[in-house]
């Protein structure tokens, strides 16, 4: 079962064509991952989906439900977390308070006026943020201001802070980029856990294809804005157009 | 204690210490002295602290927290101020129904003025809030002559119906009051050379300061008051995390508002008129610079900056030239004029260019305000203190 569906969906700037016609349909429960060249229009169909950019043409559908037009905070509460290229956290605050936010999000919707309560009576808010910080192995570090982490360790935070919302399906563009290699097999590892865990699906844009051939369950290769094959991982490693059009003279 | 932390009530502790003895602390000098000038114990001033005070915490959860910069809130004020002079006129001179009016009007307006302001961030949300408190500005003095007296004011008058209480008292107009207690009543102590005065009116401010204040603090340490510091540092993940942000800016905006007209409500309580230009543009500039000068997003940053833009507005503006002349008196006669003659550019009615000047020089030097300033100050007692005692700074480098 399909639980985003992507139909004809196109997009321009100006007079650059970003999205051709992309089909794309994401089963539930899967890894399904997304290559292609840098400017393929991978981050740009992402936008597409979160409600950051709305398509020239074509729809998009989240478990039969149209995400077109909504706010951005809306298809978050329909469960859909997005990590993005370059980290996107709360620099000014700590590490516990951005893990509390989304834990926060997830427990009271999208608006609260909770302006007498404390922070610090939220048990329940705090158990749970502990143990995704555990989880990251980022515990000791719950004090520290999100701005002065490294780069690995931010994206490691705002990989923590949608997983601990529980999204159904979770978008991962290039998480392991700028991570050295342990920290990148972390990551794989961390994913791979909560996969094992519960039910989630994660559609990935990864350049790495260590990352991507050790995870992925299904493979869509994306040039210029349209979709060229999708596959499984070791279909998509012998396809000679693939070679050609990516992964060239690369070590595969 | 009553639900904040041991830092956070500790300083609710210094607040309420601080205004219940301000009569003392703030009248230092014998009356008859040189430096009686420097003395701000009097009442009318000491009840513009605290009024400014409120004016400036609740901007602060505004524009200290979300970081949105109203250039308007001068507006609520002065809506409040009028609210309450109406609650004078039509039902009587008690102060609780004025300041509930002055605090409820001026909420449905920011309400109103915040849900269409708010939807540019930024710079276009700061033209907007300005631009919309000039337009009640304009409409308060001529259009709505009627209602608010146009440019010479809205006064109460014998002829008012008060229907609660008396039109007139032994043929004037009575006072405001809080159940019969005067606002204007005030115990003079007189101790050696010095005199204090203890004024109702004060304390009343004083007390709804303190309760504020309080509120403030638990905005701070709620759920809430994160959402607002997070949208501040990115308001891009905060909707990707879920959260709509625009109710929380509103209800910070309206908080805010709130809290303008609960000024506005006792500045008429302690003087029942209120005229427009209390919502003049500069007068919205006022508490933007009272907050920034005291520290920003810190808690007791925007009473500090309000309490020192109020002392200099009034005790650096009474400094005139023959104050000075008598200060430089010792000198010799050449030197003395030129001192005068600097000396009078900032003091008198001068007293703005050492507003610039200081503000300048906080902004440059101590961008976190006054506060930023104390921390310092605390910092180098410490450090001190960790030199005498390098064993233990060893251990807790931290500190
Ligand atoms: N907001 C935008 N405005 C104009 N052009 C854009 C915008 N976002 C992306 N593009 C262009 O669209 C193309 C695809 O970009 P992107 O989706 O970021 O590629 P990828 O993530 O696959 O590297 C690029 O040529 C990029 O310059
Ligand atoms: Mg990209």
């Amino acid at each position: 079962m399909a639980i985003l569906e992507i139909k004809n969906v196109g997009k321009r700037f100006g007079g650059l064509q970003a999205l051709g016609d992309v089909n794309l349909s994401v089963a539930e429960n899967t890894v399904h991952a997304i290559i292609g060249p840098n400017g393929a229009g991978k981050s740009t169909l992402l936008n597409c989906l979160v409600g950051k950019l709305i398509p020239d043409t074509g729809s998009v559908t989240f478990q039969g439900q149209s995400l077109l037009g909504r706010k951005p905070h809306e298809i978050n509460q329909m469960g859909v977390s997005r990590v993005f290229q370059t980290p996107e956290i709360f620099a000014d605050l700590t590490v516990m308070e951005n893990i509390m936010i989304p834990c926060f999000a997830h427990r009271d919707g999208s608006f609260k006026m909770n302006a007498f309560a404390a922070v610090r009576g939220q048990g329940d808010i705090k158990d749970q943020a502990e143990a995704i910080l555990d989880d990251v192995n980022m515990l000791e570090k719950r004090d520290m201001h999100a701005a002065s982490l490294s780069r690995g360790d931010k994206r490691r935070l705002e990989m923590a802070m949608c997983l601990v919302q529980e999204p159904k399906l979770l978008l991962l563009d290039e998480p392991t980029a700028g991570m050295a290699r342990a920290d990148t097999n972390n990551t794989i590892d961390l994913l791979k856990e909560i996969k094992e865990k519960r039910d989630i699906t994660m559609a990935i844009i990864e350049h790495d294809m260590h990352v991507v051939f050790s995870m992925a369950e299904r493979i869509t290769v994306l040039a210029q804005g349209t979709p060229l094959v999708e596959d499984t991982p070791d279909n998509i490693k012998g396809h000679p157009k693939v070679r050609e059009a990516y992964l060239g003279e690369a070590q595969v | 204690m009553f639900g904040l932390t041991a830092k956070n009530t500790r300083l609710l502790f210094l607040v309420i210490f601080l205004v219940a003895f301000a009569p003392f602390l703030m009248n230092p000098f014998p009356a008859d002295s040189a430096m009686a000038q420097f003395n701000a114990g009097y009442p009318d001033l000491m009840q513009r602290f605290v009024i400014f005070g409120i004016f400036a915490i609740g901007f602060n959860i505004l524009f200290g927290l979300t970081g949105y910069l109203s250039f308007g809130h001068a507006a609520f004020l002065g809506v409040g101020s009028y609210a309450g002079v109406w609650m004078f006129k039509l039902l009587g001179m008690n102060v609780i129904p004025a300041i509930a009016a002055s605090v409820l009007v001026a909420g449905l307006l920011s309400v109103v003025i915040g849900y269409i302001c708010l939807r540019r961030s930024g710079i276009y949300f700061s033209i907007l809030t300005l631009a919309f408190a000039q337009m009640m500005f304009a409409l308060a003095a001529s259009v709505l002559t009627p209602i608010t007296g146009g440019e010479t004011g809205l006064t109460l008058s014998l002829s008012d119906p008060r229907i609660l209480g008396a039109a007139a008292v032994d043929g004037n107009i009575p006072v405001p009051s809080f159940f019969g207690l005067e606002m204007r009543s005030t115990y003079e102590l007189a101790v050696g050379g010095w005199s204090f005065s203890f004024n109702t009116g004060y304390y009343f401010c004083a007390i709804i300061m303190v309760l504020a204040f309080y509120a403030s603090i638990r905005i701070f340490q709620s759920p809430f008051g994160l959402m607002l510091r997070a949208i501040k540092t990115n308001q891009t993940r905060l909707n990707y995390t879920g959260l709509n942000s625009r109710p929380y800016t509103l209800a910070a905006f309206v908080i805010s508002g709130m809290y303008a007209g609960l000024a506005g409500g006792l500045m008429v309580a302690m003087d029942p008129l209120a005229g427009a230009e209390r919502m003049f543009w500069t007068a919205s500039g006022e508490v933007v610079i009272m907050t920034i000068l005291g520290g920003a997003g810190t808690m007791i940053g925007p009473v500090l900056g309000a309490g020192a833009i109020k002392y200099m507005e009034n005790i650096v503006s009474k400094i005139n030239k023959a104050v000075l002349e008598q200060w430089f008196a010792f000198m010799p006669d050449g030197m003395e004029k030129a001192f005068v003659t600097v000396f009078d550019m900032f003091t008198g009615k001068g007293w703005h260019l050492t507003l610039g000047v200081v503000f300048m020089l906080v902004i440059i030097f101590l961008p976190g305000g006054l506060v930023e300033g104390g921390q310092r100050i605390k910092g180098l007692f410490s450090r001190k203190k960790a030199q005498d005692t390098p064993s233990d700074a060893a251990k807790t480098p931290a500190e």
